[in-house]
């Protein structure tokens, strides 16, 4: 059994994320949800719609992104807007409009005339969300949309699914980065096995698995004590650090707390050799659920990040 | 029915057809194979037409013209398969399956296209003939019988390479039905005459649509229209087509069943 009584609801206009190792039943449940995949038992609605009894009218509502894009490699990139948007209803009066609109705003106008063979990775990816929203959805369905992207083009489908959202659409994203879901998803679902561990904001569930801390190492031969004293007003500071650590220090705020904590360090003549803000992580509160760590947990690049 | 249905179908259609055209390879063994199969028959077997019961042609181009057509239709036909099992493999048909059309347009767009196809792969064996010396007894009226059994068999065949790749989901299998297909058009009487077969291949002919078909073409060509033939051969061409695509959309049913 791929989902074992999976229980969930969106909100709409949230940007939902599932999170999971490969072989979770993540895409399972978007085969469900996007009626092609007829579940064997349960019940499921999308957009109002009961996904077993109503599928045409939930097929109206949604646009879909498959984990692999779902392109005909022969056609041009706005041969395929067209389609798509015929295979939707949209008036033919409209069509060609519509499909230039979308293809303008993945950044497809120059490529749009091209075989869709021709295009990269990132561009197929783009291309594939374009023709997801040709009909403006009220629910779209990501499923794994950056998996292989290069940061570039990660980070212009981030974008799009952040302006998706301002636009008030509802995104039912799944991923298997941590960094993805923790960046887009108002909510997270984490699923394993076939199973929901952790649902709630990635706020909440991190905080459920501890808080964030600023670990410091001093320059030569500083007082921690004084230390621990000038840093007192800004958190607990942590009866015995980790190896390697001289102070630990609790800070709600995360990385705003850096910049004040080493400006008082500094007034009282500590010089910090190291800081390091440590947070919890989606990872942390999956193992803190099932016992083991996700598959490539952090292992995708944030966008814009360099590797040195 | 629904203005929407035709919409789809058509647009359907066209991607299949720009599909087609676009990748030669699909192309080429519709006319290749048979050009080069006719070839060899009219050059190595021209005085089977002294045979006695060998009916009376012009030549043996005439007779072996409608063999060839019926062949590349039937090549057409595992083509059909095979770009439906490509599209499943490729997941463009879960794309499609996701849409708000009506689902036996997923059938039928692509059958229109087939019939397209057809019709230019029939252009191409008359255009072949008359440049190589062939004539149409039947004239005008004998083309457009011509044309009608093979457009009307080149769907049906179409949508036997639908059902097969709607079942089997992926290219290979459908690919390994070709040397069946060429089995069962040997069984015909689309390369020989029925009456000169021998048993037990003469029973199989008798009851194998594919010599109705290719009699039927045959018969515009060397004699003329109105021949039983004809009416036998358009018979056929809708028996296949008409069963052939109830058994594509079974076949869609049960895959979006389990899908």
């Amino acid at each position: 059994m791929a989902v074992d009584g999976i229980d969930l609801q969106v909100q709409p206009g949230e940007v939902y994320g599932f999170l999971g190792p490969n072989g979770a039943g993540k895409t399972t449940t978007v085969r469900m949800l996007v009626t092609l995949l007829r579940p064997t038992g349960g019940r499921a609605t999308v957009a109002g719609f009961d996904v077993a009894r109503e599928p045409q009218k939930v097929r109206r509502k949604i646009g879909v992104a498959l984990q692999e894009a779902a392109l005909d490699l022969l056609m041009t990139g706005r041969e395929l807007m067209e389609l798509q948007a015929t295979l939707h209803g949209i008036p033919a009066k409209k069509v060609h409009a519509r499909a230039e609109d979308l293809i303008a705003r993945v950044g497809l106008s120059d490529a749009q005339d091209r075989r869709v063979g021709t295009y990269s990775g990132g561009m197929k990816r783009r291309l594939d969300l374009a023709m997801a929203l040709i009909h403006a959805p009220e629910v779209l369905f990501l499923d794994e949309p950056t998996t292989g992207l290069d940061p570039t083009s990660r980070a212009t489908l981030w974008d799009e699914v952040r302006r998706l959202k301002n636009d008030g659409t509802t995104v039912f994203l799944t991923t298997q980065y941590l960094e993805e879901a923790d960046q887009l998803a108002d909510r997270v679902g984490i699923i394993s096995a076939g199973k929901i561990v952790a649902e709630g904001t990635p706020a909440a569930l991190k905080a459920e698995v501890g808080r964030p801390h600023l670990d410091l190492c001093f320059d030569g031969d500083a007082d921690v004590g004084r230390a621990r004293e000038v840093l007192a007003g800004f958190g607990e500071v942590a009866a015995s650090p980790a190896d390697g650590v001289d102070l630990s220090i609790g800070v709600l705020e995360g990385s705003r707390a850096i910049a004040p904590v080493i400006r008082a360090l500094d007034e009282a003549g500590i010089v910090v050799g190291r800081v390091e803000l440590v947070e919890p992580s989606l990872d942390d509160v999956f193992a803190a659920r099932t016992g083991s760590h996700l598959e490539g947990a952090g292992a995708a690049p944030a966008p814009g990040a360099a590797t040195v | 029915m629904d203005p929407f249905f035709f919409r789809v179908v058509w647009a359907l259609a066209r991607r299949s057809l720009r599909g087609t055209l676009r990748r030669p390879q699909f192309i080429a063994p519709l006319v290749l194979f048979p050009s080069m199969f006719l070839a060899v028959n009219v050059g190595g077997l021209t005085r089977t037409t002294a045979l006695p019961g060998f009916p009376k042609v012009s030549g043996f181009l005439d007779f072996q013209l409608a063999g060839a057509m019926t062949q590349s239709l039937l090549i057409g036909g595992v083509a059909t398969g095979i770009a439906t099992a490509l599209e499943i493999e490729g997941g463009f048909f879960d794309r499609l399956v996701a849409s708000p059309i009506p689902r036996v347009a997923l059938v039928f767009g692509r059958l229109l296209a087939t019939s397209v196809v057809a019709a230019g792969q029939i252009t191409y064996f008359l255009v072949l003939g008359f440049v190589f010396g062939a004539s149409v007894q039947g004239g005008v009226g004998g083309v457009l019988v011509v044309y009608l059994i093979g457009v009307v068999a080149g769907v049906g065949f179409g949508a036997i390479g639908q059902a097969i790749a709607l079942r089997a989901k992926n290219a290979s299998t459908v690919q390994g039905i070709f040397p069946l297909v060429l089995v069962v058009l040997f069984a015909s009487s689309a390369f020989f005459p029925r009456k000169l077969l021998s048993s037990p291949v003469d029973t199989v002919a008798r009851a194998n649509p594919l010599s109705y078909i290719a009699d039927g073409m045959r018969t515009p060509i060397i004699q003329g229209v109105g021949a039983t033939s004809v009416t036998e051969g358009i018979v056929a061409a809708v028996l296949v087509v008409g069963g052939a695509c109830g058994i594509a959309l079974l076949a869609l049913r049960g895959r979006l069943r389990e899908a």
